[in-house]
Protein backbone atom coordinates (compact mmCIF):
# COMPACT_ATOMS: atom_id res chain seq x y z
CA UNK A 1 0.00 0.00 0.00
CA UNK A 2 2.67 2.41 1.04
CA UNK A 3 4.85 1.45 -1.92
CA UNK A 4 2.11 1.91 -4.51
CA UNK A 5 1.07 5.14 -2.78
CA UNK A 6 4.49 6.67 -3.31
CA UNK A 7 4.44 5.49 -6.92
CA UNK A 8 1.19 7.41 -7.49
CA UNK A 9 2.72 10.46 -5.90
CA UNK A 10 5.75 10.14 -8.15
CA UNK A 11 3.54 9.89 -11.24
CA UNK A 12 1.48 12.89 -10.10
CA UNK A 13 4.59 14.97 -9.53
CA UNK A 14 6.05 14.02 -12.94
CA UNK A 15 2.77 14.94 -14.66
CA UNK A 16 2.50 18.22 -12.82
CA UNK A 17 6.11 19.23 -13.46
CA UNK A 18 5.53 18.40 -17.10
CA UNK A 19 2.46 20.63 -17.10
CA UNK A 20 4.49 23.51 -15.66
CA UNK A 21 7.21 23.08 -18.29
CA UNK A 22 4.50 23.01 -20.96
CA UNK A 23 3.01 26.24 -19.59
CA UNK A 24 6.41 27.86 -19.42
CA UNK A 25 7.85 27.01 -22.83
CA UNK A 26 4.92 25.56 -24.75
CA UNK A 27 2.72 27.23 -27.30
CA UNK A 28 0.08 28.15 -24.76
CA UNK A 29 1.50 31.62 -24.42
CA UNK A 30 0.57 32.36 -28.02
CA UNK A 31 -3.01 31.20 -27.66
CA UNK A 32 -3.81 32.71 -24.31
CA UNK A 33 -2.86 36.34 -24.58
CA UNK A 34 -4.24 38.96 -22.27
CA UNK A 35 -4.10 41.62 -24.95
CA UNK A 36 -3.15 42.10 -28.58
CA UNK A 37 -0.63 44.59 -29.84
CA UNK A 38 -1.74 47.02 -32.58
CA UNK A 39 0.22 44.95 -35.13
CA UNK A 40 -1.54 41.74 -34.08
CA UNK A 41 -4.94 43.40 -34.13
CA UNK A 42 -4.33 44.76 -37.63
CA UNK A 43 -2.95 41.45 -38.89
CA UNK A 44 -5.98 39.65 -37.54
CA UNK A 45 -8.63 41.92 -39.01
CA UNK A 46 -6.89 42.78 -42.26
CA UNK A 47 -6.92 39.12 -43.21
CA UNK A 48 -9.09 38.58 -46.35
CA UNK A 49 -11.72 36.56 -44.51
CA UNK A 50 -12.50 39.48 -42.25
CA UNK A 51 -13.34 42.01 -44.95
CA UNK A 52 -17.12 41.81 -45.05
CA UNK A 53 -17.58 41.26 -41.41
CA UNK A 54 -20.35 43.08 -39.60
CA UNK A 55 -18.52 45.24 -37.07
CA UNK A 56 -21.20 44.60 -34.47
CA UNK A 57 -20.36 40.92 -34.65
CA UNK A 58 -16.72 41.49 -33.98
CA UNK A 59 -15.53 40.08 -30.72
CA UNK A 60 -14.61 42.30 -27.80
CA UNK A 61 -10.85 42.17 -27.50
CA UNK A 62 -8.16 43.87 -25.48
CA UNK A 63 -5.66 46.09 -27.23
CA UNK A 64 -2.44 46.95 -25.43
CA UNK A 65 0.32 49.39 -26.23
CA UNK A 66 1.68 52.82 -25.56
CA UNK A 67 -0.33 56.04 -25.77
CA UNK A 68 1.37 57.89 -28.60
CA UNK A 69 2.66 61.25 -27.33
CA UNK A 70 0.65 64.16 -28.68
CA UNK A 71 -2.25 62.00 -29.79
CA UNK A 72 -4.67 62.57 -26.91
CA UNK A 73 -7.76 64.56 -28.00
CA UNK A 74 -10.41 65.35 -25.42
CA UNK A 75 -13.93 66.09 -26.61
CA UNK A 76 -16.70 68.13 -25.06
CA UNK A 77 -17.83 65.59 -22.50
CA UNK A 78 -15.74 64.60 -19.50
CA UNK A 79 -15.35 61.11 -20.88
CA UNK A 80 -15.19 61.86 -24.61
CA UNK A 81 -11.66 60.91 -25.55
CA UNK A 82 -9.56 59.68 -28.39
CA UNK A 83 -5.90 58.73 -28.61
CA UNK A 84 -3.52 56.56 -30.59
CA UNK A 85 -2.19 53.27 -29.23
CA UNK A 86 1.10 52.21 -30.78
CA UNK A 87 3.57 49.36 -30.50
CA UNK A 88 6.21 51.19 -32.50
CA UNK A 89 5.20 49.49 -35.77
CA UNK A 90 1.45 49.86 -36.11
CA UNK A 91 -0.98 52.40 -34.70
CA UNK A 92 -4.66 52.14 -33.80
CA UNK A 93 -6.90 55.12 -33.10
CA UNK A 94 -8.98 54.52 -29.99
CA UNK A 95 -12.26 56.33 -29.28
CA UNK A 96 -13.34 55.92 -25.72
CA UNK A 97 -16.42 56.79 -23.75
CA UNK A 98 -14.85 55.72 -20.47
CA UNK A 99 -13.47 58.11 -17.92
CA UNK A 100 -9.73 57.31 -18.01
CA UNK A 101 -7.85 56.52 -14.78
CA UNK A 102 -6.05 59.50 -13.32
CA UNK A 103 -2.68 58.06 -14.26
CA UNK A 104 -3.63 58.10 -17.95
CA UNK A 105 -1.16 60.28 -19.83
CA UNK A 106 0.94 60.43 -22.96
CA UNK A 107 3.56 57.74 -23.30
CA UNK A 108 2.05 55.41 -20.70
CA UNK A 109 1.13 51.79 -21.35
CA UNK A 110 -2.60 51.11 -21.64
CA UNK A 111 -4.87 48.13 -22.17
CA UNK A 112 -8.26 49.02 -23.68
CA UNK A 113 -11.25 46.70 -24.04
CA UNK A 114 -13.53 47.11 -27.01
CA UNK A 115 -14.08 46.28 -30.67
CA UNK A 116 -12.31 47.23 -33.87
CA UNK A 117 -14.98 49.09 -35.86
CA UNK A 118 -15.31 48.81 -39.62
CA UNK A 119 -13.70 52.23 -40.10
CA UNK A 120 -10.49 50.78 -38.66
CA UNK A 121 -10.72 52.62 -35.36
CA UNK A 122 -11.10 50.98 -32.00
CA UNK A 123 -14.16 51.74 -29.87
CA UNK A 124 -13.63 51.20 -26.19
CA UNK A 125 -15.58 51.54 -23.00
CA UNK A 126 -12.80 50.53 -20.66
CA UNK A 127 -9.32 51.97 -20.34
CA UNK A 128 -6.81 50.34 -18.03
CA UNK A 129 -3.47 51.95 -17.31
CA UNK A 130 -0.38 49.78 -17.00
CA UNK A 131 2.13 50.81 -14.39
CA UNK A 132 5.68 49.56 -14.84
CA UNK A 133 7.86 48.17 -12.08
CA UNK A 134 9.74 51.45 -11.58
CA UNK A 135 8.99 53.15 -8.28
CA UNK A 136 10.68 56.52 -8.04
CA UNK A 137 10.36 59.66 -5.99
CA UNK A 138 8.99 62.69 -7.85
CA UNK A 139 11.69 64.94 -9.20
CA UNK A 140 11.41 68.71 -8.82
CA UNK A 141 8.23 70.13 -10.28
CA UNK A 142 6.61 66.77 -10.99
CA UNK A 143 3.10 66.36 -9.71
CA UNK A 144 1.84 62.84 -8.97
CA UNK A 145 -1.64 61.90 -10.15
CA UNK A 146 -2.62 61.51 -6.50
CA UNK A 147 -1.19 64.57 -4.81
CA UNK A 148 -2.34 65.41 -1.28
CA UNK A 149 -3.62 68.92 -2.00
CA UNK A 150 -5.00 68.83 -5.53
CA UNK A 151 -5.90 65.43 -6.85
CA UNK A 152 -6.66 66.38 -10.44
CA UNK A 153 -4.36 65.65 -13.31
CA UNK B 1 -4.11 18.87 31.17
CA UNK B 2 -0.61 19.70 32.25
CA UNK B 3 0.06 22.48 34.72
CA UNK B 4 -0.24 25.93 33.18
CA UNK B 5 3.07 27.21 31.95
CA UNK B 6 4.37 30.32 33.64
CA UNK B 7 7.07 30.79 31.05
CA UNK B 8 6.20 32.72 27.89
CA UNK B 9 6.04 30.34 24.94
CA UNK B 10 9.14 30.97 22.79
CA UNK B 11 7.19 31.61 19.59
CA UNK B 12 5.68 34.73 21.15
CA UNK B 13 9.01 36.48 20.65
CA UNK B 14 8.41 36.21 16.90
CA UNK B 15 5.08 37.94 17.43
CA UNK B 16 6.62 40.74 19.46
CA UNK B 17 9.42 41.24 16.93
CA UNK B 18 6.96 41.15 14.04
CA UNK B 19 4.65 43.77 15.51
CA UNK B 20 7.55 46.12 16.31
CA UNK B 21 9.03 45.70 12.84
CA UNK B 22 5.63 46.24 11.22
CA UNK B 23 5.18 49.48 13.17
CA UNK B 24 8.66 50.70 12.18
CA UNK B 25 8.32 49.67 8.53
CA UNK B 26 4.86 51.18 8.22
CA UNK B 27 6.04 54.44 9.78
CA UNK B 28 8.92 54.60 7.29
CA UNK B 29 6.63 53.74 4.41
CA UNK B 30 3.78 56.07 5.30
CA UNK B 31 5.73 59.05 6.62
CA UNK B 32 9.45 59.00 5.79
CA UNK B 33 9.48 57.61 2.26
CA UNK B 34 8.68 59.97 -0.62
CA UNK B 35 5.41 59.62 -2.57
CA UNK B 36 5.71 57.73 -5.84
CA UNK B 37 6.42 59.83 -8.90
CA UNK B 38 3.20 58.98 -10.76
CA UNK B 39 1.01 57.26 -8.20
CA UNK B 40 1.71 59.68 -5.39
CA UNK B 41 0.40 58.66 -1.98
CA UNK B 42 -1.44 55.64 -3.38
CA UNK B 43 1.91 54.08 -4.26
CA UNK B 44 2.64 53.55 -0.56
CA UNK B 45 0.54 50.39 -0.60
CA UNK B 46 3.64 48.89 -2.22
CA UNK B 47 5.19 48.59 1.25
CA UNK B 48 2.60 46.06 2.38
CA UNK B 49 1.54 44.51 -0.92
CA UNK B 50 4.96 43.26 -2.00
CA UNK B 51 5.91 41.85 1.45
CA UNK B 52 2.48 40.16 1.65
CA UNK B 53 3.15 38.51 -1.69
CA UNK B 54 6.65 37.36 -0.71
CA UNK B 55 5.68 35.94 2.67
CA UNK B 56 2.40 34.45 1.43
CA UNK B 57 4.17 32.54 -1.33
CA UNK B 58 6.91 31.58 1.12
CA UNK B 59 4.41 30.18 3.65
CA UNK B 60 2.70 28.12 0.96
CA UNK B 61 6.07 26.91 -0.35
CA UNK B 62 6.96 25.86 3.21
CA UNK B 63 3.64 23.99 3.31
CA UNK B 64 4.87 22.02 0.29
CA UNK B 65 8.13 21.18 2.09
CA UNK B 66 6.26 19.96 5.19
CA UNK B 67 3.90 17.97 2.97
CA UNK B 68 6.89 16.21 1.41
CA UNK B 69 8.43 15.59 4.84
CA UNK B 70 5.16 14.16 6.11
CA UNK B 71 4.80 11.75 3.21
CA UNK B 72 8.36 10.50 3.74
CA UNK B 73 8.47 10.33 7.54
CA UNK B 74 4.78 10.22 8.59
CA UNK B 75 5.47 12.30 11.68
CA UNK B 76 2.40 14.20 13.00
CA UNK B 77 4.69 17.16 13.71
CA UNK B 78 5.00 17.83 9.95
CA UNK B 79 1.24 17.75 9.57
CA UNK B 80 0.91 20.30 12.38
CA UNK B 81 3.34 22.67 10.68
CA UNK B 82 1.80 22.04 7.26
CA UNK B 83 -1.61 23.10 8.58
CA UNK B 84 -0.19 26.28 10.08
CA UNK B 85 1.59 27.16 6.83
CA UNK B 86 -1.51 26.60 4.68
CA UNK B 87 -3.78 28.62 6.99
CA UNK B 88 -1.34 31.52 7.23
CA UNK B 89 -0.67 31.33 3.50
CA UNK B 90 -4.39 31.45 2.71
CA UNK B 91 -4.88 34.52 4.89
CA UNK B 92 -1.89 36.28 3.32
CA UNK B 93 -3.00 35.40 -0.22
CA UNK B 94 -6.52 36.67 0.50
CA UNK B 95 -5.03 39.88 1.90
CA UNK B 96 -2.83 40.08 -1.19
CA UNK B 97 -5.81 40.01 -3.55
CA UNK B 98 -7.71 42.57 -1.48
CA UNK B 99 -4.72 44.93 -1.30
CA UNK B 100 -4.16 44.47 -5.02
CA UNK B 101 -7.76 45.44 -5.75
CA UNK B 102 -7.52 48.52 -3.57
CA UNK B 103 -4.35 49.50 -5.40
CA UNK B 104 -5.63 48.61 -8.86
CA UNK B 105 -8.78 50.74 -8.83
CA UNK B 106 -7.08 54.16 -8.57
CA UNK B 107 -4.01 53.26 -10.67
CA UNK B 108 -5.09 50.77 -13.34
CA UNK B 109 -8.71 51.96 -13.31
CA UNK B 110 -10.33 48.63 -12.38
CA UNK B 111 -10.67 46.58 -9.22
CA UNK B 112 -10.09 43.33 -11.06
CA UNK B 113 -9.15 42.06 -14.49
CA UNK B 114 -8.43 38.51 -15.63
CA UNK B 115 -4.79 39.06 -16.44
CA UNK B 116 -2.47 36.06 -15.92
CA UNK B 117 -0.97 37.27 -12.64
CA UNK B 118 -4.33 37.97 -11.03
CA UNK B 119 -5.92 34.82 -12.41
CA UNK B 120 -3.14 32.48 -11.27
CA UNK B 121 -3.10 34.15 -7.84
CA UNK B 122 -6.85 33.64 -7.48
CA UNK B 123 -6.39 29.99 -8.47
CA UNK B 124 -3.70 29.71 -5.80
CA UNK B 125 -6.04 31.02 -3.11
CA UNK B 126 -8.89 28.73 -4.19
CA UNK B 127 -6.57 25.69 -4.36
CA UNK B 128 -5.40 26.13 -0.80
CA UNK B 129 -8.90 26.87 0.47
CA UNK B 130 -9.69 23.54 -1.19
CA UNK B 131 -6.88 21.89 0.78
CA UNK B 132 -8.37 23.20 4.04
CA UNK B 133 -11.87 22.14 2.99
CA UNK B 134 -10.65 18.64 2.12
CA UNK B 135 -8.95 18.47 5.49
CA UNK B 136 -12.13 19.37 7.33
CA UNK B 137 -13.95 16.41 5.80
CA UNK B 138 -11.55 13.64 6.85
CA UNK B 139 -11.88 12.42 10.41
CA UNK B 140 -9.14 9.81 10.66
CA UNK B 141 -6.00 11.80 11.59
CA UNK B 142 -3.53 9.73 9.55
CA UNK B 143 -5.66 9.67 6.46
CA UNK B 144 -6.38 13.38 6.89
CA UNK B 145 -2.67 14.16 7.12
CA UNK B 146 -1.87 12.02 4.07
CA UNK B 147 -4.61 13.54 1.91
CA UNK B 148 -3.69 17.03 3.02
CA UNK B 149 -0.06 16.46 2.12
CA UNK B 150 -0.88 15.13 -1.37
CA UNK B 151 -3.37 17.93 -2.06
CA UNK B 152 -0.83 20.48 -0.85
CA UNK B 153 1.82 19.11 -3.23
CA UNK B 154 -0.62 19.60 -6.10
CA UNK B 155 -1.63 23.11 -5.04
CA UNK B 156 1.99 24.14 -4.54
CA UNK B 157 2.62 23.71 -8.27
CA UNK B 158 0.75 26.96 -8.91
CA UNK B 159 3.31 28.94 -6.89
CA UNK B 160 5.98 29.14 -9.63
CA UNK B 161 3.24 29.85 -12.16
CA UNK B 162 2.01 32.80 -10.09
CA UNK B 163 5.55 34.03 -9.59
CA UNK B 164 6.67 33.79 -13.20
CA UNK B 165 3.31 34.73 -14.77
CA UNK B 166 4.54 38.29 -15.32
CA UNK B 167 7.53 36.92 -17.25
CA UNK B 168 5.79 34.18 -19.22
CA UNK B 169 2.72 36.09 -20.36
CA UNK B 170 1.55 39.58 -21.13
CA UNK B 171 -0.06 41.04 -18.05
CA UNK B 172 -1.51 44.27 -16.81
CA UNK B 173 0.32 43.61 -13.56
CA UNK B 174 3.83 45.02 -13.47
CA UNK B 175 6.94 42.89 -13.80
CA UNK B 176 9.07 41.90 -10.79
CA UNK B 177 10.33 44.78 -8.74
CA UNK B 178 14.02 44.73 -7.93
CA UNK B 179 16.39 47.05 -6.08
CA UNK B 180 17.26 48.63 -9.45
CA UNK B 181 13.63 49.52 -10.22
CA UNK B 182 12.76 50.82 -6.75
CA UNK B 183 14.22 54.09 -5.46
CA UNK B 184 16.67 53.72 -2.58
CA UNK B 185 14.46 55.62 -0.12
CA UNK B 186 11.76 52.98 -0.65
CA UNK B 187 14.00 49.95 0.09
CA UNK B 188 13.96 50.04 3.88
CA UNK B 189 10.19 50.11 4.46
CA UNK B 190 9.89 47.21 2.00
CA UNK B 191 12.61 45.16 3.68
CA UNK B 192 11.49 45.86 7.23
CA UNK B 193 7.86 45.04 6.48
CA UNK B 194 8.96 41.83 4.75
CA UNK B 195 10.82 40.72 7.89
CA UNK B 196 7.83 41.87 9.98
CA UNK B 197 5.42 39.67 8.05
CA UNK B 198 7.94 36.80 8.10
CA UNK B 199 8.13 37.00 11.90
CA UNK B 200 4.35 37.27 12.24
CA UNK B 201 3.86 34.31 9.91
CA UNK B 202 6.32 32.17 11.90
CA UNK B 203 4.57 33.21 15.11
CA UNK B 204 1.13 32.17 13.86
CA UNK B 205 2.39 28.95 12.25
CA UNK B 206 4.12 27.84 15.45
CA UNK B 207 1.06 28.78 17.53
CA UNK B 208 -1.12 26.74 15.21
CA UNK B 209 1.24 23.77 15.35
CA UNK B 210 1.26 23.92 19.14
CA UNK B 211 -2.53 23.96 19.23
CA UNK B 212 -2.69 20.89 16.99
CA UNK B 213 -0.19 19.06 19.18
CA UNK B 214 -2.07 19.89 22.37
CA UNK B 215 -5.37 18.78 20.89
CA UNK B 216 -3.81 15.50 19.80
CA UNK B 217 -2.37 14.76 23.22
CA UNK B 218 -5.62 15.79 24.90
CA UNK B 219 -7.50 13.38 22.68
CA UNK B 220 -5.00 10.60 23.36
CA UNK B 221 -5.51 10.88 27.13
CA UNK B 222 -9.27 11.50 27.10
CA UNK B 223 -11.64 8.52 27.04
CA UNK B 224 -13.05 7.93 23.54
CA UNK B 225 -16.64 8.73 24.52
CA UNK B 226 -15.85 12.26 25.61
CA UNK B 227 -13.29 13.11 22.95
CA UNK B 228 -14.60 15.66 20.51
CA UNK B 229 -13.47 15.98 16.96
CA UNK B 230 -12.68 19.46 15.87
CA UNK B 231 -12.97 19.95 12.15
CA UNK B 232 -9.72 20.62 10.42
CA UNK B 233 -7.43 20.37 13.41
Amino acid sequence: MKRSGSLYILIAVVLAVGAIIFLAVGGLGDNLVYYWSPSELRAHYDAPTGQNEDPLNRAVVRLGGEVKPGSIVRGDGASDLSFVVTDGKQEVVVHSTAVPPQMFREGIGVVVEGVLASDGDFRSERIMVKHDNEYKAPTNGEKPAYAPANGTM
Amino acid sequence: MSAPQRRIAPEHWFGVAGLILLAVGSYLGLVEAPPERYMGEVGRILYIHVPTAWIGLLALTAAGVFAGLYLVQRRPRWDDLLTGCVEVGVILTAMLLIQGSIWARPTWGVFWTWDPRLTTAAILLLSFIGVLALRAFVEDPQRRARWTAVATLVAVLDIPIVYFSVKWWRTLHQDFSSPETVAGAMHWPLRINAFALLALAIWLILRRARLSRQRRSARATAPPATSTLVAGD
